[in-house]
This record gives structure tokens, C-alpha cells and sequence, in this order.
């Protein structure tokens, strides 16, 4: 996977910065391509890092380099006005002396090569904004202010995509509202896209990649996939350590209300109302609700049963538990269980098991 | 309105329009160093910008007589050069007034900077726009209640000031006398009825252009809020 981004240059950045209270001291490789999330708490340094990425905050120390181009390095720093990028800020941050369509245009007559007449109207199309055009900011809605944000961001063709919290500032129904759109630009867009969020759930619907920020360094980074699945360093998305798995709706089952999602070497049913066949979807698996069996269960409850193989296994934060890293197929879940249990199958890498899973939850 | 009133109308007029734009020239990127600057400095600066407001016009009009004249710092500089020294000039009272009315330029429009805040001129950078591009497509635009009030005020004030007029520069018909020391005039020799005509449309002036100021200000207050 890392060579995949090397080839594509990818996103290399490393910033040493100092305030009173708060240093920030990382050291990114990210993919050229689709959506990272910078996640952590309020006060880990993501917005500062994001900042930095912009160029609006001078790291003294930095190095950075986007898909090939050098963007920081020693003491040159291009200037944020010549960084070929787009950024979504958290708040609404329209010019509000001017229409919706002139704030997008704003950005678009300044670039040199910003989006093309019909690609700005597939953006606006995308964002379902083509109404609101002529609207001045203080008729638009949170939600609708916001997706003209990201209209006016898109429309100087950035080669790189910036969103500080860009949900953040919104109550439940319109991040509701904003989130498909969000998904479609992720599946629309081929730029790297670095998404700033303390946020869950936006992690697992929008993210490819994660880098988990604490105190101003990154905890962890890598595909997300592989590093929710990890079992040194249990992130925590939410209330418990899960795996989120991307698969292919492939068939319903309308009678019981159920869908059959394949991933990559297996298949999960889950209710999953009103999604179709074809149809690509993310669930979540929590550790707590995943068990090991050495042997087939029948006569169960739990309909999701799949032959894996433990890969690894670490101590918990109780000291009665253990995480287990299971790999089934291509794709590893996590399981949460009691050392007694551990010990009393003979778990250890390489253990054929089955893996009974007792939840799975659709994102989104 | 006798012919010298008139001239001392048109003096007044041309005097506040040169200074106002003097000092916006000067005042606005003052207003914007203060407004964005975390240095200490600038509570000198400020309290230095603000001194006008408390000293009595004729001090800063006496020390500005002492430096313009033949023997001040800025005057026998420029008669050791070959040129006129600039006490009792045209020239002189702009300088004078620029003084004397730079916290009515510098403190309204600090305010409507600040009020802009940095937010929208980073939008501006990841928008492509250089820095003078952001100043005058952003903070211009979104600080013009400011420059509506900093500019009448400027104005307004420079077209009443008397003090600083009457050390500095005398009472030259067409070069250094403006309409207060004409109604001084006038009313030191009996004659109010001239005096009553320049105070009272003096007066009426000074109210109507506030009044479409505030009036200008609270329409664009309705419209944003």
C-alpha cells in the first residue's frame, strides 16, 4: 500500500512547533489520494497541524511536500495564497458582502487554472447548491453555508483539500444533511483530501486513512482499516476498540429485513433497510461484540460466523481482558476477551478460530 | 456672505478635504499595524495617536508653530535648503490639521479592522489572494461603516478646528483663513449678523452630514446584522 502512495508522490510533512503550552511534532507520510482524518481530542493538535499544512501557521522547523511539489522546506515557505490548495473552515466563513455565487467565484478568478465552467457546475450540482446562488450568506442556512464553503474551496482545483471540523459547527440534522455530500465527494474527487475531526462517526463513514493525534504527536498512523485493527494501541473510535469493514452490498434478503455485504474474504448479514444491491457501504464490528470458537457453533443465535486466523493478541486495559486480532480473509477484526478464555482455548498467532460476530452496525 | 466669508469657506473646505485625505492615506495602515500587532509599542503608538483629543489645540498648535517655523527643526531645515519655512501657509495648517485629526481617522477605523478580524483575510489567502488583493477585496469592503465614520469625522473636525488654526497659521485671507476664525472675527468686531449666517450654517452642515452618516451606518446595521 505505501509504495501505491510513493508512486502517486503522496503527502510528506513534518513540523516541529513550539507555544508556551502546547508543542506540536510530527513526522506524516500520507497517501496521495482519497481521505485521511486527523483525529483526537480538542487540544491534540490537528487544527495546528492543518494550519501549518496551509501555510497560515509558520512552523519554524518544517519540511513538506505534496504529490511531488515542495510546499515548505528550511526557510523557503510559499506563502498560503501560493499553495494550490482548497480549505474548508470549521465555522461558516463566507464573505459576507457577497452572493454565494460571487464567494465561489471569488477563489476561482484568482486561480490559474480553477474549475471550467461545466465542472463548477457539476460541484454545484454535487453540493445540490444550484439554488442558492444568488442568496447572500446570511440567507443560507448552516448546512447550505457550509456546502458552499466547500463549492468555493473546490472550485480553484486544489490539488490537496484542507477541512478543519467542517461538521463541527452544525447540530445532529444538518451534519445528517451534509454527510452524503461529503460522501459523494470523496468517491467524486481523485485529490487528497485531509479532514480534521474529533468526530466517530465521520471517521469511519469518510475516512481511507487516520493518523490519531494526542499532545501534539501522532499516536498512530495508516490505513484505517489496519490501524483500527490494531490490538498494541487500540484506537477508540467512539465507546469501544472496532474494526470498520468497506464491502459490497450482494444480495437481500427481504423476507428477514437483511442485506449480505461481501468484503474482502467473507461476507457480514446485517439489517441494513433500503440499500440495494451493488450498492458499497461501511459497517462497523466493536471488539466487545466478537467471540472465538475453535469449533463451528451450531444451533446459535449469531448469524455471522467466519473461519479466521488469530494474528495477534495484547493485554487490555483491564487486566482480566485481552484483545485478539483476528484475520479472516483479507480483512481482520478485533475481539475482546477474558485471559481465562484465551487461555483456556490455547489462543495464541496462527490458532485457526471461528469468529462469531454479534453486532454489526451500518455507518451512515 | 461677503467675498472674504466665502474665501474663508472655500479655504475650510479645501483644507478639510486635503487633510482628510492625508490622513487617510497615513491613518489606514496606522489603524491596520494597531489593529493586527501583538507589540508592545503599540500602546505607545496609541496613547500617542489619542493625545489630540486631550491637549488643549493650542498647545499642539504652539509646538507645531515652533517646529514649522523659521527656527523649529522642520523649518530652518527647509530655509537652509532654499525654501520657504511653512508657518502661516496653507502647507503649514495640513500638517497641523493632520495632526491634530489623526485619532478621528486612526481610532474608528482600528475598531472596524479589529471588528473584521483575521478569520476572513485567511479565507482570502486559501482563496488564491495576495496581501494587498485580501486588503482591498475583504477588509475594505467589510470595513466600510468604519471608513464612513473615520472620513465625516476627519472631515468634520478638521472643519472645526480653531485653536491649532490660529497659532499655526495666522489669518491670511485665501491661504489661512477657514470659517471659525472668520465667525471669531465677526463676532470680536459686533458684526453678529455675519457671524450668526457662518456659525449657524456651520451648524446646520456638521448635522446633516452626521445625521446621513448615522443614517448610512444603521441601513447597513438592518441589512447584516
Amino acid at each position: 500500500m505505501r509504495a501505491g502512495w510513493e508512486a502517486n508522490g503522496g503527502i510528506s510533512a513534518r513540523f516541529l512547533l513550539r507555544y508556551p503550552a502546547f508543542a506540536l511534532d510530527v513526522d506524516l507520510a500520507l497517501p496521495g489520494r482519497g481521505v485521511t482524518a486527523l483525529f483526537g481530542h480538542s487540544g491534540s493538535g490537528k487544527t495546528t497541524l492543518l494550519r501549518c499544512i496551509a501555510g497560515l501557521e509558520r512552523a519554524p522547523v518544517g519540511q513538506l511536500s505534496v504529490n511531488g511539489e515542495v510546499w515548505q522546506d528550511g526557510h523557503r515557505c510559499l506563502p498560503t495564497h501560493r499553495r494550490p490548495l482548497g480549505y474548508v473552515f470549521q465555522e461558516a466563513s463566507l464573505f459576507p458582502h457577497l452572493s454565494a455565487r460571487r464567494n465561489i467565484e471569488y477563489g476561482r478568478r484568482r486561480a490559474s487554472d480553477g474549475l471550467d465552467a461545466p465542472a463548477l457546475a457539476h460541484v454545484v450540482d454535487l453540493l445540490g447548491i444550484g439554488h442558492l446562488l444568488d442568496r447572500r450568506p446570511d440567507q443560507l442556512s448552516g448546512g447550505e453555508r457550509q456546502r458552499v464553503a466547500i463549492a468555493r474551496a473546490l472550485a480553484v482545483k486544489p490539488r490537496l483539500l484542507l477541512m478543519d471540523e467542517p461538521l463541527a459547527a452544525l447540530d445532529l440534522q444538518r451534519k445528517q444533511e451534509i454527510l452524503p455530500y461529503l460522501e459523494r465527494l470523496h468517491d467524486a474527487l481523485s485529490i487528497p483530501i485531509l479532514y480534521v475531526t474529533h468526530s466517530p462517526d465521520e471517521v469511519a463513514r469518510l475516512a481511507d486513512h487516520i493518523v490519531v493525534l494526542e499532545g501534539g504527536r501522532a499516536l498512530a498512523q495508516g490505513a484505517l482499516a489496519e490501524t483500527l485493527a490494531r490490538v498494541d494501541l487500540p484506537i477508540r473510535l467512539g465507546e469501544d476498540a472496532g474494526v470498520v469493514i468497506e464491502g459490497v452490498v450482494e444480495a437481500e434478503d427481504p423476507e428477514w429485513h437483511l442485506v449480505r455485504v461481501a468484503f474482502p474474504g467473507g461476507t457480514l448479514w446485517t439489517p441494513a433497510h433500503g440499500r440495494r444491491p451493488g450498492q458499497r457501504i461501511r459497517v462497523r464490528v466493536l471488539a466487545r461484540d466478537v467471540s472465538l470458537t475453535l469449533r463451528r457453533q451450531e444451533d446459535t443465535s449469531i448469524l455471522n460466523l467466519m473461519p479466521g486466523e488469530v494474528r495477534e493478541l495484547a493485554g487490555d486495559t483491564n487486566p482480566a481482558l485481552m484483545l485478539a486480532r483476528v484475520r479472516i480473509g483479507e480483512t481482520d477484526l478485533i475481539a475482546r476477551l477474558t485471559r481465562r478464555s484465551a487461555a483456556a482455548l490455547d489462543l495464541a498467532p496462527g490458532r485457526a478460530v471461528w469468529a462469531q460476530v454479534k453486532s454489526v452496525a451500518l455507518v451512515g | 456672505m461677503s467675498h472674504t466669508d466665502w474665501l474663508a469657506l472655500v479655504t475650510t473646505l479645501e483644507l478639510s478635504a486635503v487633510t482628510t485625505l492625508v490622513l487617510l492615506l497615513l491613518g489606514t495602515p496606522l489603524a491596520w499595524w494597531l489593529a493586527r500587532t501583538s507589540s508592545r509599542l503599540a500602546v505607545a503608538v496609541e496613547a500617542v495617536v489619542a493625545l489630540p483629543l486631550v491637549l488643549p489645540p493650542t498647545v499642539l498648535g504652539f509646538y507645531m508653530l515652533v517646529a514649522l517655523g523659521p527656527r523649529g527643526p522642520i523649518g530652518g531645515t527647509l530655509e537652509s535648503l532654499g525654501l520657504p519655512h511653512l508657518a502661516f501657509t496653507f502647507t503649514g495648517l495640513v500638517i497641523a490639521s493632520t495632526i491634530y485629526s489623526l485619532p478621528f481617522m486612526v481610532q474608528p477605523l482600528k475598531d472596524a479592522f479589529a471588528a473584521v478580524g483575521a478569520r476572513m483575510t485567511e479565507v482570502a489567502a486559501t482563496l488564491r489572494a495576495g496581501p494587498w488583493d485580501r486588503f482591498f477585496t475583504v477588509v475594505v469592503p467589510l470595513a466600510r461603516r468604519g471608513f464612513l465614520t473615520a472620513i465625516t469625522l476627519t472631515f468634520a473636525h478638521t472643519v472645526g478646528e480653531f485653536g491649532v488654526v490660529l497659532m499655526v497659521g495666522g489669518n491670511i485671507p485665501g491661504e489661512t483663513r477657514v470659517l471659525s476664525i472668520a465667525i471669531y472675527d465677526h463676532a470680536e468686531s459686533m458684526d453678529y449678523a455675519s457671524a450668526h449666517l457662518l456659525s449657524g450654517g456651520l451648524l446646520a452642515a456638521s448635522f446633516l452630514l452626521l445625521l446621513t452618516v448615522y443614517l448610512v451606518n444603521r441601513r447597513y446595521l438592518l441589512v447584516h446584522p
